[in-house]
């Protein structure tokens, strides 16, 4: 494999995206979105927003946005690659922490981590839903169509499997 | 390798490597926006595995490392019941099945992307998908901004600006912003 392989630029940006996803995986969509779409032309605008609408409807966790990434560069090998890098680094420390983690985790400087990351995952939080709904450019019904989901989730009394099968058939039905 | 993930407090039953696969397999392919409470449900109402207590400890933890909440979840959860190979176990069994299905719609998506029918279904899918978003941005700010006069919401907003508006790279945003908000955290919590 030499350095211009996809499957080695796949490796190392979500090996160092995996370090660097605080809030988890929907917080890492803008930079997912930079390396991409701007910065390595994988996909355009609409393909990206295309995999991010699949990886949300699918079951399974939402980091499964990085194999739809991968098999698009590179097929299967690209989607394998793409997922081990995005979790096996913070995996490996996941693991170690779990075996220090009584030591300290009662440690102010631990409180003060984890209430410090709060605030940032909330503006990256903030930072995808900006990207993502900037890369779709929706019309005013698919706008109309997001406020009614973030009313239904909010509310919290439906299962999100019904709020997509809505947008779903809105979106079948008219030209959002 | 258990001795030192040995639970600290007697669990109603010890799963075996086969329940633990099982188990983190049907909470991952349940988990349709957000697999979190399927996980509480499977672990703490129906298999009791770990108490609430326990279970929210364990999330904490799995929130307090960088990189996808569940996963590191699964591995926690999958360590602290059976060492390395709990882990391994958990996590296969969390991302295998997904894994498999994603990667026949990425190729379904390569193939047929195109089609007008699909492109209005995943619009229509997209625009709830940040509507649910949304929602979940909302729950997480409301305790940062019930607290009146506080730094958090502007590093909440500069995060949202450096990265969302002005599109420069995450991990040079986070190496400035994280620890700047770690030290506030610290001294104003």
């Amino acid at each position: 494999m030499n350095d211009d392989s996809p499957l080695t630029a796949l490796m190392v940006n979500f090996a160092i995206l995996s370090l660097f996803a605080i809030g988890g995986a929907n917080g890492a969509i803008p930079e997912m979105h930079r390396v991409a779409v701007d910065i390595m032309h994988w996909m355009s605008d609409r393909q990206f927003s295309d995999v991010f609408a699949i990886a949300q409807v699918s079951p399974g966790p939402n980091v499964m946005i990085v194999a739809l990434i991968g098999f698009h560069v590179a097929g299967l090998p690209g989607a394998l690659v793409a997922t081990a890098s995005m979790v096996g680094p913070t995996c490996i420390a996941a693991y170690v922490m779990t075996l220090i983690w009584d030591r300290f985790r009662t440690a102010k400087w631990r409180i003060a981590i984890q209430a410090g990351l709060v605030p940032v995952a909330l503006g990256l939080m903030a930072a995808s839903i900006y990207v993502v709904a900037d890369a779709a450019n929706p019309g005013l019904i698919a706008i109309a169509v997001a406020l009614a989901a973030a009313i239904a989730g909010y509310t919290g009394r439906f299962n999100p499997l019904w709020v997509f099968a809505g947008g779903a058939i809105l979106g079948l039905a008219g030209g959002l | 390798m258990s001795d030192a993930t040995t639970p600290t407090q007697p669990t109603l039953a010890r799963p075996s490597l086969a329940e633990l696969f099982v188990a983190f397999a049907m909470v991952s392919m349940s988990g349709f926006g957000g697999a979190l409470p399927w996980a509480r449900r499977k672990i703490v109402d129906q298999k009791r595995w770990m108490t609430a207590e326990e279970f929210n400890e364990a999330f904490a933890l799995a929130q307090f490392l960088p990189g996808p909440n569940v996963v590191n979840f699964s591995v926690v959860f999958g360590t602290r019941f059976g060492g390395a190979a709990g882990g391994i176990v958990t996590l296969a069994g969390l991302m295998g099945p997904p894994l498999i299905l994603v990667t026949i719609l990425a190729w379904l998506y390569d193939n047929y992307g195109g089609a007008d029918l699909i492109e209005r279904m995943l619009t229509g899918i997209l625009a709830a998908a940040i509507g649910l978003m949304v929602a979940t941005m909302i729950k997480m700010a409301k305790p940062l901004f019930a607290r009146g006069l506080h730094w958090s919401p502007l590093i909440a907003l500069t995060a949202f600006v450096t990265v969302g508006l002005l599109h420069w790279s995450l991990p040079l945003v986070a190496i400035v912003l994280a620890p700047i908000s770690i030290a506030l955290a610290w001294v104003r919590p």
